[in-house]
């Protein structure tokens, strides 16, 4: 139920994003999914890729500190509402969400949304006895 | 105008007649007092009867601010707790400050000489003197205090911080003399400025600023943006705090050393050899009339040099040269002595963190401002900004707390802190004085 997303931290500066996608292209490493969180001084770049040990190792080796991090994909109706309906769910059973970002493509006619809980979990427990499909990792990485 | 004529214009021959009279005095007790002094005496085959002449002092052995932490807190007092009338104290390298003590007769002389240097900047009986330097432990606030109230002047005991009610006592209360880092009055007269003030329009007309080094061109700007006239003035607590040396306005030229209360000496700080007169090198004080805390000997690290020519002002004095730098890795950031171990100690203190850091010190406008890089290991990393955040927030609350000084904290990537021949550049130091 839980899928690995691995994240770097990344200095402010220029070319440092740049840095991570020429490591990983020649580490031959497919980026399925991103987000950038960032402040005044540093970013937080989080991926979900085809390979994470290929790609956390070709990182480090460069001199990033990697972390891994269990997230959950989950489908959403690509229609009005549908996200709302998650997190309305959510909401009720007192769940929270750290961050969330979309997957680059989706499964069948439905979305692909990365969520981080606090509760994994429980939030598990939570979408699918609300009748929410939750991806599988082996099926996320061949969509 | 020299506030005591008879001592400070004294004539070369009899100021150094009164120098070795005290010397000897002051070795006496030391060793009679002080076990530290008695046995590192002892361990270079020397007895107070040794001082012959003011040149034995070279045989004496120097005082190091490690002496004065190993016999922390009240080793180094040379008289019972029961004739101790004050405590002060200062930072140390590992959070452990060296502390000093005073007689009552030690205070008199203290507020002797800081009436003495007040009135060397232009203060007299009538100023009304704003200081702003820190009270509390440290003693630039309370060492300015005494020689004001000693001058006969009225001080408003204004401390640090809380610049906008500065401003408006300055504007309601009329104060002639300003005391205060020299980066403090260039901030006052900023933050006046963005309130509406001119500095014109007070009544301002000299300023007295030390705590920190500073330069000829700071002086100028200080002059042009508060219209007053400015003197240098330094002092370190374990001499004796604020009021060991002093610029005259006329000259403006180099620190009178109150030599009747302090020898001082210019050393090579490689081998110990003292240098002759204009020779620049370590400062070396040796203090001949404290009672509680006397020091023999004492190395500031302050880099200066000494100059014993005639000064218009009339003062026989020989003068020190601005500091002009420290042979340690001691930094003054708005008046506070920061070491950069005490801040690698905060970082070790916390468990996610890898003691990688660097020190960035710049002056922003006229105030001095730390940013401290920390790497980001693998322990302290999260996918979540807020973590990090907490991480940069908890690094300086607690620098703020050993140190007492405001620091920005910025987390950079691993290995993003030059490492030379295998040692990490620890402190950069953007100012210029």
């Amino acid at each position: 139920m839980r899928v690995e997303q691995i994240s770097v931290f990344l200095e402010n500066k220029a070319g440092r994003l740049a840095e991570v996608t020429r490591i990983l292209a020649e580490a031959n490493v497919n980026i399925r999914a991103l987000s950038l969180a960032d402040t005044s001084d540093f970013g937080i770049l989080r991926l979900i890729v085809n390979d994470n040990n290929v790609a956390k190792e070709a990182l480090m080796k460069n001199g990033f500190t990697v972390g891994k991090t269990d997230v959950v994909a989950v489908e959403v109706e690509d229609r009005p509402g549908g996200l709302h309906k998650i997190l309305d769910s959510l909401f009720k059973a007192n769940v929270n969400v750290e961050y969330m970002y979309a997957f680059v493509q989706q499964s069948g006619s439905n979305a692909v949304i990365i969520f981080r809980f606090d509760n994994l979990e429980e939030a598990v427990r939570v979408l699918q006895a609300n009748g929410v499909t939750v991806v599988e990792a082996e099926k996320l990485y061949s969509i | 105008m020299i506030y005591n004529i008879e001592f400070e214009t004294l004539p070369r021959e009899a100021l150094e007649a009164i120098q070795l009279r005290r010397l000897q005095a002051v070795v006496e007790r030391a060793y009679a007092m002080v076990p530290f002094y008695r046995q590192k005496f002892q361990k270079t085959g020397i007895t107070p009867a040794d001082i012959k002449t003011l040149k034995d002092l070279r045989h004496l052995p120097f005082t190091t601010k490690q002496d004065l932490r190993d016999n922390y807190p009240f080793g180094m007092f040379a008289v019972p707790m029961d004739n101790v009338v004050r405590i002060h104290a200062s930072s140390g390298t590992t959070g452990q400050p060296t502390v000093v003590g005073y007689t009552a007769r030690d205070i008199t002389t203290w507020s002797e000489l800081m009436a003495r240097a007040l009135a060397a900047g232009g203060a007299a009986r009538g100023d009304i003197i704003h200081n702003a330097y820190g009270y509390g432990l440290f003693t630039g606030g309370l060492g300015i205090h005494y020689g004001a109230e000693r001058l006969g002047a009225s001080v408003i005991p204004i401390s640090g911080g809380n610049t906008k009610r500065q401003i408006l006592i300055m504007k309601d209360f009329g104060p002639t003399i300003l005391t205060c880092t020299p980066s403090y009055a260039l901030h006052l007269a900023e933050v006046a400025q963005e309130a509406g003030v001119d500095f014109k329009d007070l009544r301002f007309k000299a300023g007295i600023f030390g705590a920190e080094p500073w330069s000829e061109r700071m002086r100028q700007e200080i002059e042009r943006k508060l219209h007053l006239s400015a003197v240098d003035i330094y002092g370190l607590s374990e001499v004796i705090g604020p009021g060991v040396s002093v610029e005259c306005r006329e000259a403006k030229k180099g620190l009178h050393v109150f030599e009747d209360h302090f020898i001082p000496e210019v050393i090579n700080p490689e081998t110990g050899e003292a240098l002759p007169y204009g020779e620049t090198g370590e400062l070396v004080f040796t203090s001949i009339t404290k009672e509680a805390f006397p020091v023999i000997r004492y190395r500031t690290r302050d880099i200066s040099a000494l100059n014993p020519e005639p000064c218009i002002c009339g003062r026989t004095h020989v003068r020190m040269n601005r500091i002009s730098g420290r042979t340690d890795d001691m930094l003054i950031i708005r008046g506070v002595n920061v070491f950069p171990s005490q801040i690698e100690s905060v970082l070790m203190e916390i468990e996610e963190v890898e003691p990688h850091y660097q020190l960035i010190v710049d002056r922003e406008g006229n105030l001095d401002t730390l940013t401290v890089l920390v790497e980001v290991g693998e322990h302290a990393f999260s996918d979540e900004v807020r973590i990090l955040q907490d991480l940069e927030k908890k690094i300086t609350k607690n620098i703020k707390e050993l140190l007492g000084v405001s620091a920005k904290v910025k987390l950079v990537e691993p290995k993003t802190i030059a490492r030379s021949e295998g040692k990490a550049q620890r402190v950069i130091d953007k100012r210029k004085f």
